[in-house]
């Protein structure tokens, strides 16, 4: 039985759980609700919960538990060398559920016959398996065929034993819940406890989605810098991974770039931002202000990859025959200033919408007591406004600077691909980010330094973002401690 | 200093406020400066945005319309059904290959009915594109009747040809080109003249699939726009029950403690975590550890659903928090448990609040790109999904994968892509923008 079949036997179960539980209490008190400890639904959903939640918590320990014991079982059958052997094991393992999966699909198809699979030759195998789209890289050894037999023949029990188990805990649930149904039965806690439970575990899945980027990041990352020393890591100086082997991933002009790059957005972003804020925080009428500030936030809801168009077809090209080849700083489209300035243009919004924020959060009795001295509003602005608000405006800076830092999409189309380390901001150069998508796009196999050095790269980056955040975040609390 | 004051004696400045002196008309002016860098930031701000809207719109709305050949094809029952039992199982066994040389045969006969003439009959032939076998043979097998009469049909012509309709292809660019030559232009030229042909609606690029890189003619957004389908109705499915779940514990349950104030930051900092990030994670827990499908949409709903679940958590809980707690008050005195108060009163009033945020965080979702990259969903795919585990794209994703090709023709596409998916992004933030003003409620 399939899992979404057993789904909706459980949604069955769970529904006759609540219209058998319903009528029972209700018959119970010949119908009259009033006498009951809670509304007659509660008992229904008490029946419900009782049928269906066990049984799905069986399902789903069962559902991962399966492969890991069926792994265990078979691995008996593979060569002892390959066994010992963690990455080679891991290929063995993918291979011989292809081969159970190409089986399965053979004998559904018709290709093999279901009492033939036992007896077929390894030789055959792969062509049997080719005529039902079932394509393996090379032929089959006995060992890998015959593991793939008890694989398959164990999962097909496994199969039964999961559905019988699943249907029987959730039949048991109903009947103890049918057994609990009486009036002065308090349904009604018992349910909210639950509805509690659930509200609970949703919150966790943020903690969990933490958990799981450091847990996946670190334990690849440590898997990678066991291949590769940290030290020719970080303080390395040149890039150049080959996927046959001989790979050097020096960090520093990943990092060079991405900077580099950070540095013209930030140079683009700030100052438009901020006077964008201060216009529409002091000087604009309350009309133009409603016009202005949702136009300037339309380009936060554009998406990156619009961004990354406009830095490839237009700005890069402009760039290039109008700054770069007359000054001859070079002839490459993509280049640190393109990037660098379509990320400017990207932060824009945010760094004004931060700063209105802040600017607007300045006490009035500051302003007023200027004005009071004689100062023109400009002069208002730059020299108390400003100041005041400083802290949050800085924190808003290291927000946009950690958003540019992890940016993608416009680096992979506008920066270029050559890790370098040059000043010249009209030569192309990449990032930490470009690099990730190019290490993981496309086939990867997680035993090779390749691949892996991307979530060495991943895991620098989510530090670094993470430190200007915490750090942005604590300078903007300290600065409204001030004024609240 | 005090010499002044003491003596009493300090020069007369005749000054009036009605009249400006230096100092204050440089004053004034540093004013009128100041003021002006801010509108001059605005302006720029604004003039790239439109700037770039109207590059994409320029270049992209072409892609609507595609040059189609139209001309009088004969199905000859020889070649198309050589038993001439009308056994589909025997047509199906007619290759592309047959039915371009039907279409071959039947352009040539076109042109020379128009008094056309031609140096070399490739000149013509290679105007078909090469798609365009697949689309007769499609009509052909939908409608076997057709077979041995002459019908009228509409074919895809070569990506040349489009490009030279809409200015992309120039007799400069023909000169250097091996798909084309300055002869077939003219040629070009003649045809439209005969009306075979031109520009027509083209529904292809929206529900086709996508094509390989030497035929940009045929290339369609119909995969990803199911890819994003199944991924928008899966992050819907999971993250606003999630995300409401999770905001109702932490505003209206949760002790004040070291495990909500971990929740908490924990929120906060993913919201700020790059996405690229999301899509490392979903690579290794999803389909590394799990197993799932490489390139399915539901591997990307999973990495697009944790993305945006900081957002419609942040969202329903400002909404939680609107609802005053007189509201929660009434209902708990006349006896309802805390979990009625919730779910009966509360949650109804922020409902509106919640669906704006929850549309506004699929409209973040809808265009995200770099973590799909990641999980193989930039993957040539030539068949439509039929379920959320098969192997798909997205509209983002196309966008990217089109313009990272050779063909000039798919810059073209992919501009057109960034309209649909621009015109999705609109609907959803006007229909965000609607449900707030009309359910919005000042207590």
């Amino acid at each position: 039985m399939s899992v979404l079949l057993l789904l909706a036997v459980m949604a069955a179960i769970g529904a006759a759980g609540y219209i058998f539980c319903r009528g029972r209490v209700m018959a119970q008190v010949g119908g009259n609700p009033r006498e009951l400890h809670s509304l007659p639904g509660y008992y229904g959903w008490n029946g419900a919960i009782m049928a269906t939640l066990p049984a799905l918590a069986v399902m789903v320990v069962w559902l991962i538990a399966q492969p890991l014991i069926l792994e265990s079982r078979v691995v008996s059958h593979l060569p002892e060398a390959t066994a010992a052997e963690p990455a080679a094991r891991k290929l063995a393992m993918a291979d011989i559920r292809r081969v159970a999966s190409g089986l399965d699909l053979a004998v559904a198809g018709g290709a093999i016959p279901a009492q033939d699979v036992a007896t077929i030759s390894p030789g055959e195998v792969r062509a049997r398996l080719g005529t039902v789209g079932v394509a393996l890289g090379s032929d089959v050894t006995p060992e890998t065929l015959a593991a793939a037999i008890t694989w398959r023949d164990q999962a097909r029990s496994g199969l039964i034993g999961r559905s019988v188990v699943v249907i029987l805990v959730a039949l048991a649930g109903l009947a103890y819940a049918l057994m609990a149904t009486k009036p002065d039965f308090r349904a009604r806690n018992r349910v909210e406890k639950v509805v509690l439970g659930g509200l609970i575990a949703a919150s966790t899945v943020a903690i969990l989605t933490t958990v799981g980027i450091v847990a996946s990041m670190l334990s690849e990352s440590f898997e990678f810098f066991g291949m590769y020393p940290w030290t020719e890591f970080f303080f390395g100086v040149t890039w150049s991974p080959n996927f046959s082997g001989g790979s050097t991933f020096g960090f520093l002009p990943l990092l060079w770039g991405t900077l580099y790059i950070t540095l013209v957005a930030m140079l683009v972003a700030v100052p438009l931002g901020l006077f964008a804020a201060i216009y529409l925080a002091e000087y604009a009428s309350p009309r133009a202000r409603s016009v202005i500030k949702p136009l300037i936030e339309v380009i936060a809801g554009i998406p990156t990859v619009v961004f990354g168009i406009f830095a490839l077809i237009t700005v890069g090209p402009f760039l290039r025959d109008w700054l770069a080849q007359p000054l001859g700083l070079g002839n490459s489209g993509s280049s640190v200033m393109t990037a660098g300035i379509v990320i400017g243009i990207l932060n824009i919004p945010y760094i004004s919408s931060l700063s209105d924020d802040i600017i607007n959060a300045v006490p009035q009795s500051l302003r007023d007591g200027s004005f009071g001295l004689g100062a023109t509003k400009s002069e208002t602005v730059r020299q108390v406004v400003l100041p005041a608000a400083l802290p949050g405006i800085v924190g808003a800076g290291l927000m946009a600077t950690s958003r540019a830092i992890g940016e993608t999409m416009i680096v992979v189309m506008g920066a270029g691909a050559a890790a370098k380390l040059s000043l010249n901001p009209f030569e192309a150069m990449t990032t930490m980010t470009v690099k990730i998508v190019g290490q993981l796009t496309g086939d990867t196999d997680f035993g090779s330094p390749e691949t892996l050095v991307a979530f060495a790269l991943g895991m620098t980056l989510f530090v670094i973002t993470l430190c200007l955040n915490i750090l942005a975040l604590y300078v903007v609390r300290k600065y409204r401690e001030q004024y609240e | 200093m005090t010499d002044i004051s003491a003596n009493g004696a300090a020069p007369q400045v005749r000054s009036s406020i009605l009249v400006q002196d230096v100092k204050m008309r440089r004053r004034n002016a540093a004013e009128t400066r100041f003021k002006s860098y801010g509108l001059i930031a605005i302006a720029i701000s604004l003039a790239i945005l439109a700037l770039m809207l109207f590059t994409i719109f320029r270049d992209g709305i072409s892609s609507f319309r595609q040059a189609q050949l139209t001309f009088p094809v004969e199905l000859s029952a020889g070649i198309l059904d050589p038993n001439g039992a009308r056994n589909p199982a025997d047509l199906a066994k007619v290759t592309t290959v047959g039915y371009g040389r039907v279409l071959d045969v039947a352009l040539l006969k076109a042109l020379a009915d128009k008094g056309i003439a031609l140096d070399d009959p490739k000149q013509a032939t290679a105007l078909i594109s090469k798609a365009a076998p697949a689309q007769l043979r499609n009509i052909v097998l939908a409608n076997p009747a057709q077979i041995g009469r002459t019908i009228e049909v509409e074919v895809l012509a070569l990506g040349r040809v489009d490009g030279y309709f809409k200015g992309r292809v120039t007799r400069e660019t023909a000169e250097r080109d091996p798909q084309i030559k300055p002869v077939q232009l003219d040629l070009i030229d003649k045809m439209r003249g005969a009306g075979l042909v031109a520009l027509h609606f083209n529904w292809n690029f929206i529900f086709g699939t996508d094509a390989s890189e030497q035929r940009p003619e045929a290339a369609g957004l119909g995969i990803a726009l199911i890819g994003s389908a199944y991924m928008m109705l899966l992050v819907v499915v999971l993250s606003l029950p999630i995300g409401v779940a999770a905001s109702i514990y932490l505003e209206e349950f949760a002790p004040k403690n070291r495990w909500t104030d971990l929740i908490e930051v924990n929120i906060s900092n993913l919201a700020e975590v790059p996405s690229i990030v999301f899509g490392i994670l979903g690579l290794a827990i999803f389909i590394n550890f799990a197993q799932f499908p490489m390139s399915s949409s539901l591997v990307g709903a999973l990495v697009l659903t944790l993305m945006t679940l900081p957002t419609i958590i942040i969202a329903t809980r400002a909404s939680l928090r609107a609802v005053p707690p007189s509201i929660r008050d009434a209902a708990l005195g006349v006896g309802a448990s805390k979990m009625q108060t919730v779910f009966h009163h509360v949650l109804p009033l922020a409902m509106p609040g919640i669906l704006t945020g929850t549309i506004l965080g699929l409209a973040t979702a809808l265009g995200e790109t770099a973590p799909l990259l990641l999980i193989g969903m930039v993957a040539f795919v030539t068949n439509y999904s039929a379920t959320p585990l098969d192997p798909a794209t997205a509209l983002p994703v196309q966008v990217y994968s089109w313009a990272s090709r050779a063909d000039p023709a798919f810059i073209e596409r992919s501009n057109g892509a960034i309209i649909v998916l621009l015109a999705f992004l609109v609907v959803m933030n006007v229909v965000a923008i609607l449900l707030r003003r009309r359910f919005e409620t000042r207590w």
